[in-house]
């Protein structure tokens, strides 16, 4: 945690509200029709504009990348580790934001949202937003900030789907794409976690359709599975195994349903914290933006012909021991892009902290990732 | 030339040979590419867009700093990322006897190139011919190696890699022996403490 006094901190954080009056047609059909984005930024708009960074977050971050609040000064940034002075993604030299997808229930429109029409919250209402709907509001906010085009888009997981998406929705708009920990579209494996995530909240007795809001409820147990099993796929096996072995939360085995492992503490914990602060209808569209990622679909699953409109320089990384979305995911990306004769570099680190790798310091991801910024041209 | 660039040439004598084989503006793929320095002096020199393959952190990250594309990978487990014919030419520059599966990696190369270029040292160089027949493995400036140190496990001398491209269909369309950094034409495989060939599939 950085202390506010630390330099290499951005210091105290403003979040902003960006209201949109004009409505955003939706992929599914459907349209909104007003919106607002959450959205913070660090370090100075140059003079042409031309070193503005985008971090795209994924499932259960927000706008808050980095820096502390004035009034609440441990909540610091999901990627305080690499954007900050002095840190990988200089704040010196660029200007980034981090934005709040649309569905979220951290700031952005989303479903706990007031509807105008009823003045009730969207609930169910609110329509399944996408990945590319994400970026075409995200454009919006550039729009708003002055930004024609990105020096960089840059994400982990699912805001690496957003980094990946905003080359082909806007290629002129963006200059480099940095990809990480990423898939081209979920494999069925993922699709099925997504799916018991999912079911877990809507058999919730307290879910009542989407509609909870107005019961006075929250449908908690759901949200905790949900939790739990999206925490078992973020860890490796071996981060499990040197976190938590088989250790014992009692002294002995209790021969009881109540806790025995550290590890089934550990996933309680995660679970009762995450169901107080996350949304569920924020987690059902989420999943299932994860789900409807792919860009190939249109291209009869060619994804070198998906990319074939891309602009950008690329720069994929991804981790061994990331089950999740495995290296083997990111290579898919590095051959559509190789075969379209794309400016991309790869790497493939050996870290064991699973898919949550990309939120970690490592010192080589790390060193990778500031010698890629240092060589971003303004 | 940067004096980066001129003391590298110096230093690896091989790489300018590579150089002057790679016509301007091709398709480049540096199979074991370290910190990218050959990639970044044929993009200057002669235009030639490239990417190398790497698998050391280290070097990956050199790369990364040296503004050239690196794609991390593992030689051994070949070139599947890359598609038949996508490069004008594949360079494998002082790696050749590290190679675990040699003929795979040949057969890789003209796969996803139309010509090879492969550099490597002559273990048929007298002073290492020398130092087998006194006994002791050879250590020279070409192979700067202990043997209980050397990344190498597949030393050849010029006459021994002719004859596996003969065997596996590698045509030769030119060959280039140096020591200390000079061309040697008579007995190249007792002179020659470097070997540089230009390969076609046969």
């Amino acid at each position: 945690m950085n202390a506010p006094h630390d330099p290499s901190s951005v210091g105290a954080a403003h979040a902003q509200i960006a209201r949109f009056d004009s409505p955003l047609r939706l992929r599914s059909g459907a349209s909104l029709p007003a919106y607002e984005l959450a959205y913070e930024t660090y370090g100075e708009l140059n003079a042409a504009r031309s070193n503005a960074v985008l971090v795209c977050h994924a499932l259960n971050a927000s706008h808050h990348v980095a820096g502390y609040y004035e009034n609440e000064k441990d909540n610091v940034g999901w990627w305080d580790n690499l954007v900050g002075p002095g840190k990988p993604l200089d704040t010196r030299r660029f200007f980034v934001v981090g934005n709040n997808y649309l569905g979220s229930c951290f700031g952005s429109t989303g479903p706990a949202s007031i509807n105008p029409p009823t003045g009730k919250p969207w609930g169910a209402d609110f329509p399944v937003v996408t990945v590319e709907d994400w970026v075409h509001a995200q454009a919006q906010l550039a729009d708003r900030l002055g930004i024609e085009r990105f020096a960089a888009v840059i994400g982990g997981s699912l805001g690496a789907m957003q980094a990946l998406q905003w080359t082909l929705s806007y290629p002129e708009r963006v200059r480099h794409s940095v990809v990480i920990a990423a898939a081209p579209k979920l494999s069925p494996q993922n699709i099925a976690f997504n799916e018991v995530a999912r079911q877990a909240i809507m058999t919730d007795p307290d879910f009542h359709g989407g509609h909870y809001y107005e019961k006075g409820v929250v449908p908690m147990r759901g949200l905790r599975i949900a939790r739990m099993i999206g925490h078992i796929t973020y860890l490796s096996s071996d981060a499990m195994m040197e976190k938590f072995g088989r250790l014992l939360r009692r002294a002995s085995l209790g021969f009881d349903f109540d806790i025995d492992f550290e590890i089934e503490s550990y996933l309680r914990y995660q679970g009762d914290k995450f169901s107080t602060y996350f949304d569920a209808n924020t987690y059902l569209r989420i999943t299932k933006a994860l789900d409807y990622f792919d860009p190939a679909a249109d291209f009869g699953g060619d994804l070198t012909a998906a990319l074939a409109r891309a602009k950008a320089a690329f720069m994929v990384v991804s981790f061994k021991s990331d089950w999740r979305f495995a290296p083997e995911r990111s290579r898919e990306i590095v051959r559509a892009l190789l075969d379209n004769r794309r400016i991309v570099s790869y790497l493939e680190i050996d870290a064991p902290g699973g898919h949550d790798a990309f939120l970690l310091e490592d010192a080589r991801y790390h060193a990778a990732l500031r010698a890629y910024f240092a060589n971003i041209e303004l | 030339m940067t004096p980066p660039e001129q003391a590298l040439l110096a230093r690896r004598p091989d790489l300018a040979a590579i150089a002057q084989w790679v016509n301007p503006g091709a398709r480049v793929l540096d199979l074991g590419c370290g910190d990218g320095a050959l990639l970044r002096y044929l993009w200057q020199a002669r235009e030639a867009p490239g990417y190398g393959v790497e698998i050391v952190d280290d070097s990956v990250i050199a790369c990364v700093e040296n503004d050239v594309n690196v794609i991390q990978a593992d030689l051994e487990s070949g070139l599947s990322l890359f598609s038949d014919g996508s490069f004008d030419c594949v360079i494998l520059s002082q790696t050749l006897q590290a190679v675990h599966r040699t003929e795979a990696i040949l057969r890789e190369m003209l796969r996803v190139g139309h010509e090879a270029i492969v550099s490597f040292p002559n273990f048929g160089h007298w002073s290492a011919r020398l130092q087998v027949a006194l006994g002791r493995m050879p250590v020279s400036d070409a192979l700067p190696y202990e043997w209980y140190e050397t990344p190498n496990v597949h030393h050849c001398t010029i006459t021994d890699f002719e004859d596996l491209c003969r065997k596996i269909g590698i045509r030769i369309r030119e060959r280039l022996v140096l020591h200390e950094g000079k061309a040697v034409s008579a007995l190249p495989n007792l002179f020659g403490s470097v070997a540089v060939y230009r390969c076609i599939a046969g």
